[in-house]
């Protein structure tokens, strides 16, 4: 009975996979290693079976930072009323070419 | 007027946008979420068994390497699905528990037994036919995790039908006893196979529910059909037939029509009585009580490196 314990108490690395040169790392889901080479070993044997990836990064799941969706609205508002950031937002005329 | 979390979540399944790790959602929606996910990790986990016990006696060397590279998938399934339903706020190992302990369930198609080489055939081409069938729709899942660890499995769940189709496919053009197993394997595959999409539309109770939630998709009765439907062409290819004397063409509809299934036999097996229940169930707690100082040693290796690297700095 000694088992739940040990699990229980590893913690949780979320992996990314970089799939060929020239592509950035993505994250592809999370596992459970008691440290950073069981979980970079695991991340390969469960996440890159079939050469999905030329580089992994796993990353201590608590050290990660995360924008709360509650608090979506104003957290993200600076953006919303900023039409004029897109390219599409100006009037030109159709015999312009190359803009 | 700022909306309710949950007109926000309402609005997010209509549009048929993806719910994510931390937004609000309805505590029954969570719920048969973790049910749901646990149950179909169990089923990868446990799946791995009627497999992996023909591993050592796979007629050749390709045969083994590639046996032995499905069963770890299903490994690998088990485990991108424990890892979504860890985002609803559950825990592996208590899952495993509840597994362990006969609380939760898994597919009862991992009830029955392998008796000869071909079932590893017949399974690769139905069971794991039938699972794809299932799972398709499961990669437009309103929750995200699920929906991206389904997208992942359903890629490599294609080798898998196709190495089993071929199994048969080598068998049934093979020596006249190769075809006769080839077929009495097709025999005890078929019908539990089709109960592998539940129990008929009508008495599925739970299934609009999930519907309106956009976890399901088509209801059993619709993936059951397509899954004939697919099916029995293929069987065509085989060489092999079906065990169902009522099996037709449909001219007015393309429709492939099959007898009625035996329903008492599918509650049966899923409480309990199949034949190998017990076995499965029994053969998973050893494993994980026989693996338990690996696991430890892991921890404790990890301990000592953690200790010493603080001790240098
Ligand atoms: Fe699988
Ligand atoms: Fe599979």
């Amino acid at each position: 009975m000694s088992e739940p314990r040990s699990t229980q108490e590893w913690p949780l690395w979320e992996v990314f996979v970089r799939a060929r040169r020239g592509l950035s790392h993505q994250h592809v889901g999370s596992l459970h290693a008691p440290d950073a080479t069981m979980a970079l070993r695991n991340a390969r044997d469960i996440y890159t079976r079939r050469s999905e990836g030329v580089s992994l990064w796993v990353v201590p799941a608590a050290a990660i930072v995360a924008s709360s969706p509650d608090e979506k609205d104003e957290f993200f508002d600076p953006a919303g009323d900023k039409a004029y950031r897109h390219p599409t937002f100006y009037d030109i005329p159709d015999e312009v070419q190359h803009l | 007027m700022t909306p309710t979390p949950e007109q926000d979540f309402d609005a997010l399944v209509e549009s048929d946008q993806r719910v994510e790790p931390r937004d609000w959602m309805p505590e029954g929606y969570r719920k048969t979420l973790v049910r749901q996910i646990a149950q179909h990790a169990h089923s990868e986990i446990i799946g791995m068994q009627p497999e992996g016990n023909w591993i050592g006696r796979a007629p050749s060397l390709r045969r083994k390497a590639i046996l032995l590279a499905k069963v770890q998938d299903e490994a690998g399934h088990g485990l991108y699905l424990y890892s979504a339903a860890e985002t609803l706020g559950v825990d592996r190992s208590e899952l495993l528990d509840l597994l362990h302990a006969g609380k939760q369930r898994y597919s009862s198609i991992f009830n029955y037994p392998t008796l000869t080489w071909a079932d590893m055939g017949a399974i690769g081409w139905l069971v794991d036919g039938a699972a794809i069938v299932n799972q398709v729709p499961i990669c437009r899942c309103s929750y995200g995790p699920y929906a991206r660890a389904m997208v992942r499995i359903c890629k490599e769940e294609s080798f898998h039908q196709r190495q089993g189709f071929e199994i048969l496919h080598t068998l049934s053009h093979g020596t006249p006893a190769q075809h006769e197993m080839a077929q009495d394997a097709v025999n005890r595959w078929w019908w539990p196979s089709l109960m592998m999409f539940g129990p008929p539309d009508d008495q599925s109770p739970n299934s609009a529910q999930s519907m309106a939630w956009r976890i399901k998709r088509f209801s059993n009765d619709e993936l059951r059909q397509k899954f004939v439907d697919m099916t029995v062409p293929q069987s065509q290819v085989l060489g092999l037939t079906p065990p169902d004397p009522d099996l037709h063409l449909d001219e007015e509809t393309g429709h492939w029509r099959f007898g009625e299934i035996d329903w008492s036999e599918f509650f049966a097996v899923l409480k309990g009585d199949g034949p190998c229940n017990q076995d499965r169930i029994e053969h998973r707690r050893r494993a994980h009580d026989e693996g338990a100082w690996v696991r430890d040693a892991a921890s404790a290796y990890a301990e000592k490196h953690r200790a010493r690297s603080e001790g240098v700095a």
